[in-house]
Order: C-alpha cells, then sequence, then structure tokens
C-alpha cells in the first residue's frame, strides 16, 4: 500500500523537525519558540492544558498556519511557506478536532476523496469515463475497500456521513486520512467525546496504523492513559511554550507538566 | 413488488458504480429515451416547440449552473451571461465559417463560454459564498452591456439583434426559417442526451467528488491535496460550457433570433430557481426543475382559461406571467422549508417508498 | 484565542502606515510624469493613455460646474441607495437575514402608495395606509418565511429571499398592474421644479426632490442613530445584533424585535421608494436598482450603518463620474455595470468590505 517517491527515510530517523517555530496573531504568541522532532516509525503524543497552542502547532505542520518565526523540516527538507495542499501531497495527512467530513457525501465517498491526490487521469478521461478513468477508479475502489475493511465500517459505506454516530464519524475521518497512504498522520483528538468501547476501537487502530502500516503518528490528545499507552514520546506544551519532551513514563514524573495541569500550590 | 432489488447482485466494483445500478432503473430509462424520440413523430408542432425544446435546453442550462453551483458550491448569479456568450459566439462562428457544419459550431461555443467563465472565476480563490455572487453579478451586466454595445457581436447588424441563418445536416434544414420543429427536437434531444451522459460521467467520478469537497467544507479539501484554485476554475469551466451550449441552441435552435435582453438576470434568476426546486447537486433534479419552473406557466395558460372561461373571466397572457412569479416565489420558499434538496429528493423518497411497496417500510 | 490584542510596538513605521505612503508616493510620481508628459506633447488626444489617464481630469478641471453636477447627482443617487443598503443592514443587524428582498419591499411600498391614491384614497391617508401594509408584510414575512428557517445556513436564507423578491414581485403586478405609475408627488407636497446655481462660470442645475431626498435621507439617517442609541428598543436591537442567546437570556423577546426591525426596514424602504419614485418612475426596474445595493453593502459592510453610508456615497459618486467621463470611451451605458466592477475590484483587495471584520478561518 506503499509508494515510495521521497528520499528514503529508515525507522528511527529524524522525519519532521521543528525548530525555533514561533507564532503570532497580532499581539497574541500561540507558539513561543518550540522546538522538538518527530522520528519516522513511531507515536509521538503532544500534550498541555487547552490554550497551550497544541492545535497551532498541528496547523503549522500542515501548512494552514505559516510560523511568523523558526522553520519545520520535512524529510530533509525545509519547508518554509508551504499550502496546505503541497503538505498533503508530501505526505502529511490530518484528522481535525471537529470532524471535518465532507457532510454531503457518503462514507465511500469521503475516503475516496482521500484518493484524490493518488489519481492521475485527468479530465478528458474523467469526461469519457469509460476506459482509462473507470479503470483507475475501480482500481482506487479496491485501496478504499481495504480501508474500510481495516476499520470495519462496510455496513456503513453507502450512508451519507452527516447521518452517522459520531464515534463512527471520526473513524470514517480516520479512513479518509489514510486514503491519502501518508507518511505522517496528525491526529487532532481523535478519542474526543468517545466512551470507552469506542476508545479502545480507536486506540487499536492507531497502533494498527502505526504497527501494519509503518505510518508515523502524531497525536494531540487530553486522555492520558491514551497517551501513556500508545505512545512512544511526547512533547508537552504549555502557552505556546515547549515544556517537557521524553518519553511517556518520564513526562508523566516531570514536575513542570504536574504543575501545567493541576496548578501550583500558592 | 415491482421494484426490487432481490436477485441483483453486484460482481464487481463497476457495476456497483453504475449511473442505474437497479435492472429496472436502466429499463425505465429506456423507455423514457424511446418515448422522447417517438414524440417527434406525433406532428404536435405546438408541444415540440413551445414546451419540449425549450424545455430540454433549460435542463441543459440548468444542468450547467447545477455543476457550479450544486456541486461546486459556487454560487453563480451569471448564467444568462454566459449563455449569451455561447449564442453570439455560435454566431460569429457560424457567420464566419458557414461551410463547417453548425453542430460542431454549436458545440465548440461552449468553449468561449468557458473561457469568459474561467476568467469571472479567477475572483473565487480569495473570494467566497455570497461575495462571490456579486462578483458573478459584474460578469452578467457586463456581458450583457457587451451584447448590447458591440457591434462586432452582432456583425454590425443596424437592429442590434442576431437571426438564425439556414443550416443544414445532411441536406436537412437544422437552423434557420425552413427547420422544422420536429428536425430541430431530434437535434436538441440527442444533444442533451449526450451532453447529460458526459455531465454524469463528471460528476460520479474524480473531479466530482473533488468539487463536492470543496463544497461541503473547502478547507479540509485543500488539506487533502485538492488544488482550490483549479478545481474551481474547473467548474467554472464545465459549468459555463454547458450554459453557453444551452444558449447557442437557445437562439438557433429555438427562437430562430435574439436580442441582447434574452440574456438578461432574469434568466440568470430563474435558472437557479430551476436548481432550488429540482435540487442542488442532482443531474436529474435539473430536469425536474425545468419542468417545472418552465413548463408551469404553460399548463396554468391553458388551464386557467378553460376553468374560468363558464364564468364569463377571461385571463391575460401577462397576468399568467405575474402568476409565475408569484407561483415561483412561493415554491422557492416553500421547497427551501420543507425540503432544501428539492424535487430531485422527494423523487429519491418515492423510489425508497417504491422499493418496498406494498409494505410501508 | 487570536483575539486582537494591543499590537506590540516595533521600532520604525507601521507596515501599514508605509504601505499608504508609497501608494502615495507611486501616485504623485505617475502624476508628474503624466503632466509631463502631455505639456511636452508626447501624449495628446487620440493616445489611449491620455485618453483614459488625463483627458477626463483635463475636461474636470476646464468645466467645473459639470463636475459639480456630476458628483450633485451621485451623490443624491449615492443617499438613496445607501438608504436601500441601510434596510438591509438593519434586518442583518438584527436577526442576522441577508434580506436580498429589501429591494423589492422598496418597490412594493411605492406601488401600494400610488396603487392606493389611484383607487381614490387621498394621498396621506395613502401613506398611513402603505406604512400599514409595510406593517403587515413584515409580520408575514417573518413568520411565514424567517421563523422556519431559523437554523438553517445563510445560503438557504439567502436563496429564500430571492423567492421573496419574486413573489413580491408577481403579486405586486396581479394587484397593480405592471405599467410604470407616477409618484404623487404633488400630493405629497414634495417640492417640484429646480434651482439654478451659477458657479465656476457654469450652471449647475439643482432638482428641488434631489435637494429634499438628500435632507429627508440625512434626517432619517440621523433619526436611525439617535433611535439605535438613546431608546430602550433601540438598545435592545444592539442586543440581539450582537448575541440571540444573550438577548434571550435577559428577558428581550426575539419575536417582537425582529418584528421592529422589519418594519423599521420596511419604513425605510417606503421613505426610499417615494424619493427614487418622485426623481423616475415607479416600475419594477427599481428592482435593478435595489440590486445595486449589494456593492454598497460590499464596500460597506453588512454591519455598519455609518458603512452602508460611505459604501452608498462611494457606489454613486463613482458611477456617475464614472459614467460621465470614462462612459463615451466605452460606448456609454457602463453605469449598468460599474458598481459591481468597482465592488469586485474591491473585494479582490479587500474580501470583508471597507468596515467589515476580517473573516479568521478556523477549522
Amino acid at each position: 500500500m506503499r509508494a515510495p517517491d521521497s528520499p528514503v527515510i529508515t525507522k528511527g530517523d529524524v522525519l519532521l523537525a521543528v525548530e525555533n517555530v514561533s507564532l503570532r496573531f497580532g499581539g497574541v504568541k500561540a507558539l513561543s519558540d518550540v522546538s522538538f522532532d518527530i522520528r519516522k516509525g513511531e507515536i509521538r503524543a503532544i500534550i498541555g492544558p487547552n490554550g497551550a497552542g497544541k492545535t497551532s502547532m498541528l496547523n503549522c505542520i500542515n501548512g494552514f498556519y505559516h510560523p511568523t518565526d523558526g522553520s519545520i523540516t520535512f524529510k530533509g527538507e525545509r519547508r518554509p511557506k508551504m499550502r496546505p495542499h503541497v503538505a498533503a501531497r508530501g505526505g502529511i495527512a490530518r484528522t481535525f478536532q471537529n470532524v471535518a467530513l465532507f457532510k454531503g457525501m457518503t462514507t465511500l465517498d469521503n475516503i475516496m476523496a482521500g484518493r484524490s491526490l493518488k489519481m492521475r487521469k485527468g479530465f478528458f478521461w474523467q469526461v469519457l469515463r469509460h476506459g482509462p478513468a473507470l479503470r483507475e477508479e475501480i482500481e482506487h475502489r479496491r485501496v478504499v475497500e481495504d480501508i474500510i475493511d481495516f476499520l470495519e465500517i462496510q455496513a456503513i459505506r453507502k450512508v451519507p456521513v452527516g447521518k452517522l454516530a459520531y464515534g463512527l464519524q471520526k473513524r470514517v475521518e480516520l479512513g479518509r486520512a489514510l486514503a491519502m497512504e501518508p507518511e505522517l498522520l496528525l491526529l487532532d483528538e481523535p478519542m474526543a467525546g468517545m466512551n470507552l468501547e469506542e476508545k479502545e476501537d480507536m486506540s487499536r487502530f492507531v497502533l494498527d496504523v502505526n504497527q501494519q502500516f509503518g505510518t508515523t503518528i502524531a497525536l494531540i490528545e487530553h486522555d492520558m492513559g491514551v497517551v501513556m499507552d500508545l505512545s512512544d514520546r511526547v512533547v508537552v506544551l504549555e502557552y505556546g511554550r515547549k515544556i517537557a519532551d521524553a518519553k511517556p513514563d518520564e513526562v508523566k514524573r516531570d514536575e513542570r507538566v504536574i504543575a501545567a495541569y493541576l496548578g501550583v500550590p500558592h | 413488488m415491482f421494484y426490487r432489488e432481490a436477485g441483483q447482485y453486484k460482481t464487481s466494483y463497476a457495476a456497483d458504480m453504475a449511473v442505474f445500478p437497479l435492472r429496472q432503473d436502466r429499463i425505465g430509462l429506456g423507455i423514457i429515451i424511446a418515448a422522447a424520440y417517438a414524440l417527434a413523430f406525433t406532428k404536435n408542432d405546438f408541444l415540440l416547440q413551445a414546451v419540449m425544446i425549450p424545455f430540454l435546453i433549460f435542463s441543459l442550462a440548468a444542468i450547467g449552473l447545477n455543476l457550479l453551483t450544486g456541486y461546486a458550491g459556487l454560487l453563480s448569479l451569471g448564467t444568462g451571461g454566459f449563455m449569451g456568450v455561447g449564442a453570439y459566439a455560435c454566431y460569429k462562428l457560424m457567420t464566419a465559417f458557414p461551410e463547417v457544419n453548425v453542430l460542431v459550431w454549436i458545440l465548440t461555443s461552449g468553449f468561449f463560454a468557458a473561457g469568459i467563465g474561467v476568467l469571472f472565476g479567477l475572483p473565487s480563490l480569495r473570494i467566497k459564498g455570497f461575495y462571490l455572487a456579486v462578483a458573478t453579478l459584474a460578469a452578467q451586466f457586463f456581458l450583457q452591456w457587451a451584447f448590447n454595445r458591440v457591434p462586432w457581436l452582432v456583425n454590425y447588424n443596424v437592429s442590434g439583434a442576431i437571426e438564425a441563418p439556414l443550416r443544414t445536416l445532411f441536406g436537412v434544414p437544422i437552423v434557420g426559417p425552413n427547420a422544422t420543429p420536429e428536425v430541430r427536437y431530434l437535434v436538441v434531444l440527442t444533444l442533451v442526451i449526450f451532453l447529460t451522459w458526459i455531465a454524469s460521467n463528471i460528476v460520479r467520478g474524480r473531479v466530482g467528488r473533488e468539487w463536492m469537497a470543496i463544497r461541503d467544507m473547502d478547507i479540509a479539501a485543500e488539506l487533502m491535496g485538492i488544488k482550490l484554485l483549479n478545481t474551481k476554475l474547473l467548474a467554472f469551466a464545465a459549468s459555463s460550457y454547458y450554459c453557453g451550449v444551452a444558449g447557442a441552441m437557445l437562439v438557433f435552435l429555438w427562437y430562430g433570433g435574439a436580442e441582447y435582453t434574452v440574456f438578461d438576470i432574469n434568466q440568470s434568476f430563474f435558472t437557479l430557481f430551476m436548481i432550488i426546486i429540482g435540487g442542488l447537486g442532482s443531474l436529474i433534479g435539473s430536469f425536474f426543475g425545468a419542468a417545472l419552473i418552465f413548463i408551469m406557466p404553460i399548463g396554468l395558460g391553458m388551464l386557467l382559461p378553460a376553468l374560468l372561461a363558464p364564468f364569463g373571466l377571461s385571463i391575460g397572457s401577462e397576468t399568467i406571467e405575474h402568476l409565475r412569479f408569484l407561483i415561483v416565489g412561493a415554491l422557492i420558499i416553500f421547497f427551501l422549508i420543507v425540503e432544501p434538496h428539492g424535487l430531485a429528493r422527494l423523487w429519491q423518497i418515492g423510489k425508497q417508498k417504491l422499493r418496498v411497496w406494498p409494505f410501508p417500510y | 484565542m487570536a483575539s486582537e490584542a494591543a499590537a506590540i510596538r516595533k521600532p520604525g513605521l507601521d507596515p501599514r502606515a508605509m504601505t499608504w505612503l508609497l501608494a502615495l508616493l507611486g501616485l504623485a510620481a505617475l502624476v508628474a510624469v503624466l503632466t509631463l508628459a502631455t505639456r511636452t506633447g508626447v501624449i495628446g488626444r487620440g493616445n489611449l493613455i491620455y485618453d483614459v489617464l488625463v483627458d477626463p481630469f483635463v475636461l474636470m478641471v476646464q468645466s467645473p460646474d459639470l463636475l459639480v453636477q456630476t458628483l450633485w447627482e451621485g451623490l443624491v443617487s449615492g443617499v438613496l441607495y445607501a438608504l436601500i443598503a441601510l434596510g438591509f443592514v438593519l434586518i442583518f443587524k438584527a436577526s442576522g437575514v441577508f434580506n436580498f428582498a429589501q429591494g423589492i419591499m422598496v418597490v412594493f411600498a411605492a406601488l401600494t402608495l400610488v396603487g392606493l391614491h389611484e383607487k381614490g384614497v387621498p394621498a396621506f391617508l395613502a401613506l398611513i395606509l402603505a406604512i400599514g401594509v409595510m406593517f403587515v408584510l413584515a409580520f408575514a414575512v417573518e413568520r411565514i418565511v424567517l421563523k422556519p428557517l431559523v437554523n438553517q445556513p445563510d445560503i438557504i436564507l439567502f436563496m429564500a429571499t430571492f423567492g421573496l423578491t419574486y413573489f413580491l414581485i408577481g403579486l405586486g403586478e396581479l394587484i397593480f398592474g405592471g405599467n410604470p405609475k407616477q409618484m404623487i408627488s404633488r400630493e405629497l407636497y414634495l417640492p417640484q421644479g429646480s434651482t439654478d446655481l451659477q458657479m465656476f462660470g457654469g450652471l449647475v442645475r439643482l432638482q428641488h426632490i434631489d435637494i429634499a431626498a438628500a435632507v429627508i435621507a440625512s434626517l432619517m439617517i440621523a433619526a436611525l442613530a439617535v433611535f439605535f442609541s438613546k431608546t430602550r428598543i433601540g438598545r435592545a436591537l444592539r442586543a440581539v445584533a450582537d448575541s440571540h442567546k444573550a438577548a434571550l437570556s435577559v428577558g428581550i423577546s426575539l419575536d417582537q424585535i425582529w418584528v421592529i426591525v422589519w418594519f423599521t426596514a420596511g419604513i425605510v424602504a417606503l421613505v426610499t421608494g417615494i424619493m427614487w419614485g418622485a426623481r423616475s418612475d415607479v416600475s419594477f426596474a427599481l428592482q435593478i436598482i435595489a440590486l445595486k445595493a449589494l456593492p454598497v453593502l460590499i464596500l460597506g459592510g453588512f454591519t455598519s450603518i455609518p458603512g452602508a453610508i460611505v459604501g452608498g456615497l462611494i457606489i454613486g459618486v463613482g458611477e456617475k463620474v464614472g459614467e460621465f467621463y470614462w462612459g463615451p470611451l466605452l460606448g456609454g451605458g457602463i453605469e449598468t455595470w460599474l458598481a459591481y466592477m468597482i465592488a469586485l475590484l474591491f473585494l479582490l483587495y479587500r474580501p470583508q468590505g471597507l468596515f467589515g471584520e476580517r473573516i479568521i478561518e478556523r477549522v
């Protein structure tokens, strides 16, 4: 399911490096001088209290926001002012806090939309459809069906996603991101609003994606249990600054992290 | 009982993705198309000239606008102008190269409309939603002004109007005063069927999905690798192509001539109403909407005088026109409140009910 | 998170001021170059650059009386555009509905007035009845159109008001007939005739009705401003405009407010309709004029009353000046689309309008 057409980076090497990134909106500093890296094949958690700048960080990696200072290097290449669709074609996919599915389309169509960047047949062939365009569509349909099997959402294939339960919507969104065959998958609170059973399912999927497909994952999450269980390394942000960057166990015991979450006794 | 899927298994993805996966649907479509062709031989000139030909042409324009507004989510009030571009382009081409078959020019004129559509669609990268609609208004008013004030477009004709000269296909007149309604109807029907098939190919494939993606959430679409500007411009191009061809057909295969007032803002609004009532994002809805908005006043025009005649009351054609505005306006409000997805959704619901008939669910 | 706090002061000039300064310098340079080129005879009449960039200004300076006349006419139509836009803004501020039907409400109000008078109703009684009709209309629209659509996306509401427009056009034409009518200016004691002013060696003709229109419009705007800031209902309106939920929680009845707002918009529509109708005919072409209010709203933003005024004046003056001085180059009649082009160019530079708020997309 992988199509390597970019510089080969082996597991363990740095895939994405964030260097001294600052992000400012007018007078508000969302991120201040944040640096960390993400290694290929790992699951990296980004945690922190509300307003810490976690989503802004993901948005910078994605190309949706452009850092006012510092740089982001992906696969060895510096990425200055990148547009989101360039990031996508470079191998970065993401899901969103508030599910950003295409509400007017079915599950199948949503995930097929994720294959768009892999589809090559131009407008002329689309007009004809029968022939090369249809063959390409069937080929990609096979891939999408594999993803649907993987996520166990066969039954809701043809259901308009607006009608689905929240937990299922998040699963479809994951499927759509997977359809892009990303090297780096950014998950923004994938477990938000789920019950225990749904969280366990989603955790299993995240682990499977990482282990079966080798996809590197950056994960924003509030549920500490999930973070401890899933991630290889953790970055902790507070008020736009990095306050810890280590393995889950160490982070759990870090004083600054505890203070950030629980407050400092006066 | 009749409308059943039982026994029809899809054994390939291609079969699953077909436009009409149910055999009953395919049979139904075949019957409709056969009936449509058969109409040509009923020798009912009024039916063909005043009802069927314009209905098909407006359906085509509605499909065009639906591609842009229904599928890609870009509200456009410039339909009238784009139709006009097609008509005037066709006129210039026809008169400059009379040897070339007119059908070639009708289909080519759409490309000129597509070019203009792309030009006025360029702002869509920065401007969204309602504001984009105002940008298309600029296109509409500017184009209509150009049709009126640029004498080159009408070949310096003093009257400012364009007329359809005689053109033939295999020796039979299809354009011009000698072209009979039957012949013109057959040409229009074939072109519309062909272009509808192409539209359905486009919307079922990658391009259609990309349009719907930018309609539903363009930020997410961009983050999935879809190039926003290219996709939006393609929508403008495809949509304007269809409107341009419809405009050319309107002048040369129906009216026989035109003035610049034909392509006014009312045309834009009525096409928009057709797709709202018919169903945004639905090809068949375009036909439904065109039928309701166009055929309804004709029906009224025949029905009401008949109803009122016994009472000695007469009703003028002007009144019918006023009633048409009234009813269309009311229908728009009604549909938006009751069924925002238009007649197409009602049709779908009807088919669903039919699938389980005679059981309730 | 992205609320605009005070900008952190950096040494050097503020970048926005720099841009303005550069633009002004650039403009001054351009003027200098053009003047030099004209004086030395490098460009002259017949040359495209001259015809577009120099000749109109030369004409303006040579016949200032014509310029004043054009500016005046632009001002008057601008004020009336502003009034129409004001109706939009009122409704949008209070209910979030973009009432495209404001244009047809203007026509409908004027038609009702004239129609009643034709049927023999004395002028001032007809005026009162017309106000009553607008009230009923406001109520009906709120009940039948707005309430059911309250949770739908904006674009649906927008399209519903299109439908309302066509409905009212059909209704109006059915009831009152489709022929253009004369506004009952005399019966309403609106001033007639004109005054000629000697100015700049020429004549500037001011129609009395235009003066009256400008005065009445200004009074109306001032009255609305006072209404909004000083009265209880005005305060409630502003509360609703800020937040429906908050207004509800302090006991403000949304329904009542909406009816009041639509009614006020209706009165504004009536006054606008009378003024426009007095200056030309009362026909459904007024609808096209109402569409022109859209560029006004784009320039001025949907939520700002001063914006509507400034936008209206810019469009009104821009149109008239553009048509008079540059129109002949293109064959005339550019008034039909000039306003929209201005709005389009403006949107490219600033997609949220002059007074609108910066749209920050959040995912």
